[in-house]
């Protein structure tokens, strides 16, 4: 009994580990932080990367603080509300018809980009004359680099224009799914913003996949060519398979961006708060959109409300931000190029 | 002769298959175009771009059923997937080179010396009139700011990563650098928004540094990581071997080696803040006239002007005109810095010892 009660105390205690001075110094040697400029200069860069920890952690912390201001608040569920009524007393507001406008959005974008974009990265590594490829490439990075308003504008100028065609064949063959039904209105709907989200989200993916699909390993792409394959054979089974999780990660890059963007949607969506079936006809709203379209109006318990739905934004985003990330990583510890 | 025989009907024996001449799929594209235009002229359709589409279309049949014939079925899904790269990467060159175009076309009207150096104090956003000017003064202060606050902490970060960072802080680093790069531009808006609730300020230019440094860091840091990767270790051993304290070592050793590449990813980062409409809308608010302390009161930017002009002008001419010069004058700062940037890393690329 005595002993039993005895034991857990002695296990408890610590063994003693009071580690020889001398190793002490020579482990602080190795890391190389005796000298005071390098104590400083380690301080100054360690000191910069929890910077940036800590400017993660306050995005967070900031933006759950003051959402929660505005969703105590709110009269109706958060979630499942068909409204945004910040100024009313008391306020409704919920994220329902945003979810959904951004999400399908979103689709529509990846849809049409997904597939063109890692043609292109095919057609630059694998198909275009030599000559042709560098400055194809170069001409898709600096597409990148075009400012989001500008992507909106000519969105909204040039862009809707020109879908009145589109929407009409499609209302015409289609119209009868109800989803591609459409009541001759502009077309400022969410088909148009998938469509220029595509444009947009294009260089991204390209870039990612053409350097994924760089690094297939030359004998792979010669064993297949030595065994008669066709070039489409040889991209089928040793390209593809290769760059497939690279591929999944571009696109996951690509569904962040068109997830967050925002001066595109508010320059060409015409938005209301309502879920449509038809991708034709104008309406819905995304996250970004609403917040910029909303802002100048709204007072300061309104910019706790966007504030909140800026907050589902956050972390829809890192989600997907994350697992692509997590993607990459995987891939480049198992892959052959690394080895 | 049997040799000449076994060519004739292609019989196994010869090492090639028969395959189509060179100019085929040119006889195949100009047919499927002269029949897309008689099927258009036939069946009543105006519009050019459906003329395409069915030439397209028929291109690809035809190649496919002409190929598979000739050469077999495997020869023809090769063929019918390189028409398939070509329309893809044809049909992303049209709305590219539709954006740059009208932009270029459209923006020339009233880009001048006028336009640049003038603001819009005086002019209502429906007359024409008025210039660019408080917006590229605002623009440069607020991404100048942005830059001094950005550029430092991604380069130090990038540096820790690569000549300290083991264990988990660096993981973690590495881990939410990678996240960062992906948060939306309005989400780092909001959150410095938010701090101005608290504080209970009215916005002004710095608050949108801010938010432009946060999206600034994460693509600094990642640029300057892969050049800092670059520099070979035998180097930093040369000079650690010599007696070289570590912090000199890199500072004068490491960080030289690499200036180019760090310095093209900076100017790679300016440009893509330079862009950013969302944060500064909700930050600086805008302002049609020129206010140059970026410390105090709203100011305007060249992003959130083409905004304004688009969406507070009730469509009127002269504003969407301001708008695409705007826009053009936007391009340019950023296609030029791209180039720049572009042409420093290959001219200052590091050597790598092999």
């Amino acid at each position: 009994m005595d002993i039993s009660t005895h034991n857990p105390d002695t296990d408890d205690t610590p063994p003693p580990i009071a580690p020889p001075a001398a190793d002490a110094e020579q482990k602080r040697a190795a890391r190389g932080a005796t000298r005071p400029g390098d104590r400083i200069f380690l301080a100054l860069s360690r000191g910069s990367g929890i910077f940036l920890l800590v400017i993660m952690a306050a995005i967070a912390v900031f933006l759950t603080y003051r959402a929660y201001l505005a969703i105590s608040e709110d009269d109706a569920n958060f979630l499942t509300t068909f409204e945004w009524n910040t100024s009313l007393v008391p306020p409704k507001f919920g994220i329902a018809v945003l979810a959904f406008g951004t999400v399908v959005s979103s689709i529509i974008a990846m849809v049409i980009a997904v597939p063109i974009a890692v043609a292109i990265a095919l057609f630059i590594t694998h198909y275009a004359p030599r000559r042709m490829s560098g400055p194809v490439a170069y001409v898709i990075d600096l597409l990148a680099a075009v400012p989001s308003i500008v992507y909106g504008l000519w969105g909204a100028l040039v862009l809707v224009p020109h879908m009145d065609g589109l929407f009409g064949w499609l209302n015409h063959y289609l119209g009868w799914t109800g989803v591609f039904s459409w009541d001759d209105g502009a077309p400022r709907s969410m088909l148009t913003v998938g469509i220029l989200l595509a444009v947009m989200i294009l260089p991204v993916i390209t870039n990612v996949s053409r350097e994924v699909f760089r690094q297939v390993p030359q004998m792979h792409e010669e064993a297949a060519l030595a065994l008669g394959a066709t070039r489409w054979e040889v991209i089928r089974m040793s390209v593809l398979p290769f760059g497939r999780s690279g591929v999944i990660s571009a696109s996951m890059l690509g569904l962040g961006r068109a997830l967050g963007e925002t001066m595109a949607v508010a320059t060409v969506l015409s938005p209301d708060f309502d879920i449509h079936a038809s991708l034709l006809n104008p309406g819905g709203g995304t996250f970004a959109q609403n917040i910029a379209s909303k802002f100048n109006e709204a007072t300061e318990f309104g910019r706790d409300a966007l504030i909140a739905s800026g907050l589902v934004l956050f972390v829809i985003t890192l989600l997907v931000n994350g697992a692509a990330r997590m993607i990459i990583a995987r891939r480049s510890e198992y892959s052959g190029a690394n080895a | 002769m049997s040799h000449a025989a076994a060519v004739a009907d292609k019989s196994p024996s010869t090492l090639k298959g028969a395959s189509l001449p060179r100019w085929s799929s040119w006889a195949i594209a100009a047919g499927a175009l002269v029949l897309a235009i008689a099927i258009g002229l036939a069946g009543g359709l105006d519009s050019k771009v459906q003329w395409g589409l069915i030439a397209g279309i028929l291109f690809i049949l035809a190649t496919f059923g002409i190929a598979a014939k000739v050469e077999g079925r495997r020869q023809a899904k090769d063929r019918v997937a390189t028409s398939l790269v070509w329309v893809a990467f044809l049909l992303a060159v049209v709305p590219l080179v539709s954006l740059l175009w009208t932009t270029i076309q459209r923006g020339v009207k009233v880009l001048d010396v006028y336009f640049l150096t003038h603001s819009m104090g005086v002019v209502a956003d429906s007359e024409a009139g008025g210039g660019i000017y408080h917006a590229i003064l605002g623009s440069l202060e607020q991404v100048g700011l942005a830059t001094a606050i950005g550029a430092p902490v991604g380069i130090l970060t990038a540096i820790y990563l690569v000549e300290y960072g083991r264990g988990n802080l660096a993981k973690a680093v590495t881990f939410f650098v990678d996240v960062m790069t992906g948060i939306p531009s309005i989400v780092a808006g909001l959150f410095i928004l938010s701090l101005m609730l608290m504080l209970d300020m009215q916005p002004f230019g710095f608050a949108g540094s801010l938010a432009l440094a946060i999206l600034m860091m994460p693509v600094v840091v990642r640029s300057t990581e892969e050049m800092l990767k670059l520099v070979p270790n035998e180097l930093r051993e040369a000079s650690l071997a010599l007696g070289v304290p570590k912090w000199r070592t890199i500072l004068k050793v490491v960080v030289p080696t690499s200036i180019g590449g760090i310095i093209t990813g900076v100017m790679l980062a300016i440009a893509r803040i330079a862009g950013e409409t969302a944060p500064v809308l909700l930050l600086v608010f805008g302002n049609p006239f020129i206010n140059a302390n970026p410390f105090e009161g709203a100011q305007a930017s060249l992003p959130l002007y083409i905004y304004q002009q688009y969406s507070q002008s009730a469509g009127s001419t002269a504003a969407y005109d301001r708008a695409w010069a705007a826009s053009l004058t936007l391009i340019a700062f950023v296609m030029i810095l791209n180039m720049v940037a572009r042409g420093i890393a290959r001219w200052k690329a590091p050597k790598t010892g092999r």
